[in-house]
């Protein structure tokens, strides 16, 4: 299950770019895939403000900017179905529903165990292999329903080697 | 005889992308050595011989932006490469990073010492996590060959490469915008003039190309700018990287001299596009990313290269081709693309964030048999023009070619559902 992220960890990730407020997206994002639920808390926001010296009103800026980014907890595995049009003229809407059918949530859900959230995104530069689904740093094409639920028992079961054969090379 | 090359992708797939001696072999850092053999503005002449036009979209000669930055006497210079690429339907910056990735190095280590810079930053979007990593591991084995970092081949050129990452924000692409993102800060875009070769990143004089262009630098000084420029026209030099996805049987990345084949050999050629899956007809062609223009059927003809397309109404762009079938209706791809800027319109100013959303508004309108009436299309026509002649940045100006061209060959389909016997002037509410 989810790690509860520590004040020392996030200061940590802050020195790690040596307190420069210059790195404040990579400092964030950092934060947001150390948190477990893909997000940055409110408390670790207030934390960054006061270390780097900036306005907390920045940070948030930064956080509702930026589509990356997340201030409410989400699934550990965020899966973005690409919505652009290469990826949704070739049948997108179906990955959609096989993902909601294997996972039994919808768009824009959280499963129970928040294991995954359901989400769109645009286009990931992989157009080659539409309709893509990005999981983490990894994208998925050419999807089919039975990649599909192999991709879903992978993570679930934490079998890295299923979704690393499936996973596109660059 | 094939219509394709290999010049800029040279070595792609084939060599291992973070193995030096492999990349050595194959020419590599050839030109770096070249260049620093060279008086600064000697390659600077070359970059101009090569008539190399921007790769990232805007297609700006880059030989006059390296003139225009060489003259500004302000340092310390920064070199900036804009990977952002976030045009939906375009993918070739991925191939030459994640295959290439000390080409690009080797092209912004040229750049740094033409301009006496100290540092470089590859501003990579947020989506290509693993090739930040791929990069960052080329920029550390490159220190290790002595190609970057301190004293670099042993000419006492000190120079280093940072990598950004980007947090899923298209309009980064746009360059002054990816400045701003690169110091922390949200990326809206910076008013124009000053320029940014005079006040760029931190504020100083700075260099800003895609990753395209700077891997091209390499074979330009290799070459020479004269080489360069003969694989293509004389008015727009050198190969394109062209995307092809969508309807077409080889969705990939192909390298073409520009100017030397026409659209219809992009998408039909068995070593291009293939054709149509399930001898479907074609129905348009998007050119260049969201924000380029489409073409029908009776333009196929049209030679793919800067001045030829721009000839036809087209534009190069991003490289993109996405090709769509018989059966995608015009103005569902335009509620498509039109979402797609809805979402990544920064809102800073009116025309783009009202104006999408009301363009929205009409073509869902137009989608539904009998909802539209005849005064939805005249509005629609003013938010275009609005949208074109008044918005901030590019990502605005740009957001309606699509629907603009689109509405050029394809105006029955926007006249299909209106309503004629309804001329209310209040159909805007």
């Amino acid at each position: 299950m989810q790690e509860q992220l520590t004040e020392g960890q996030v200061l940590k990730i802050m020195e790690k770019y040596d307190n420069d407020a210059q790195q404040l997206i990579a400092v964030l994002l950092d934060i947001q895939a150390a948190s477990g639920a893909n997000y940055v808390d409110e408390r670790w926001s207030a934390l960054t403000a006061r270390v780097l010296n900036v306005p907390l009103s920045k940070i948030y800026d930064i956080l509702t900017f930026y589509a990356m980014f997340s201030s409410t907890p989400r699934g550990e595995y965020v899966i973005e179905i690409c919505k652009s049009t290469p990826c949704h003229f070739t049948k997108a809407e179906e990955v959609v529903g096989w993902f909601e059918q294997v996972l039994g949530i919808q768009m824009g859900g959280t499963t129970l165990d928040k294991k995954f959230t359901l989400s769109r995104t645009c286009c990931v530069g992989a157009c080659d292999v539409g309709p893509v689904a990005k999981i983490g740093d990894e994208v998925y094409g050419d999807l089919t329903l039975e990649k599909v639920s192999t991709l879903v028992r992978s993570y679930r079961e934490g079998l890295p080697s299923f979704r690393e054969a499936l996973a596109c090379q660059n | 005889m094939s219509k394709l090359t290999q010049v800029v992708s040279k070595g792609a797939g084939q060599i291992n992308p973070v193995n030096i001696d492999e990349y050595l072999a194959i020419g590599g850092y050839d030109g770096l050595k070249k260049a620093c053999g060279m008086k600064p503005l000697e390659v600077i002449e070359e970059v101009k011989k090569a008539q190399l036009l921007g790769r990232g979209g805007a297609a700006y000669p880059a030989g006059k932006k390296w003139e225009h930055l060489f003259h500004i006497p302000e340092t310390p210079k920064y070199i900036v490469c804009n990977a952002d690429e976030g045009e939906p339907g375009t993918f070739k910056d991925r191939l030459l990073m994640s295959k290439l990735p000390f080409k690009l190095i080797e092209g912004m280590t040229i750049a740094g010492y033409v301009f006496g810079a100290k540092a470089g930053y590859i501003y990579v979007r947020g989506e290509y996590r693993k090739i930040q990593r791929t990069l960052q591991e080329a920029i550390m084995l490159a220190k290790g060959a002595g190609l970057l970092g301190k004293n670099i081949l042993g000419r006492g050129f000190d120079y280093d490469i940072h990598i950004i990452s980007g947090a899923g924000a298209y309009v980064c692409g746009e360059n002054s915008a990816l400045l701003n993102s690169t110091e922390g800060k949200v990326g809206r875009p910076r008013i124009k003039p000053p320029h940014l070769a005079e006040v760029g990143l931190f504020l100083q004089p700075t260099l800003v190309n895609n990753v395209e262009s700077l891997c091209s630098v390499p074979d330009i000084v290799i070459g020479g700018g004269d080489a360069f420029k003969a694989l293509g026209m004389p008015d727009s030099g050198g190969t394109k990287l062209v995307c092809l996805s969508g309807h077409v049987n080889h969705r990939t990345v192909a390298e073409l001299p520009l100017g030397k084949a026409t659209l219809r050999e992009i998408i039909y050629d068995a070593e291009m596009g293939g054709g149509i899956p399930g001898g479907k007809r074609l129905k348009f062609f998007h050119l260049g990313g969201q924000s380029g223009p489409i073409g029908g059927p009776d333009l196929l003809d049209t030679v793919y290269s800067h001045k030829e397309l721009s000839k036809a109404g087209l534009s190069v762009g991003s490289g993109a081709v996405v090709v769509m079938n018989e059966d995608v209706g015009v103005i569902d791809y335009l509620l498509g693309v039109t979402e797609f800027f809805l979402h990544e319109s920064c809102g800073k100013c009116v025309p783009c964030r009202e104006g999408n959303k009301q363009i929205y508004k009409i073509l869902k309108k137009l989608a539904q048999p009998g909802a539209a009436v005849p005064a939805d299309l005249v509005l629609l026509r003013r938010l275009v023009t609005t949208m074109i002649s008044a918005s901030f940045c590019g990502l605005g100006q740009s957001a309606a070619v699509a629907l603009n061209t689109a509405w050029k060959h394809f105006k029955e389909e926007f006249e299909a559902n209106v309503d004629k016997s309804n001329s209310g002037a209040a159909a805007a509410a």
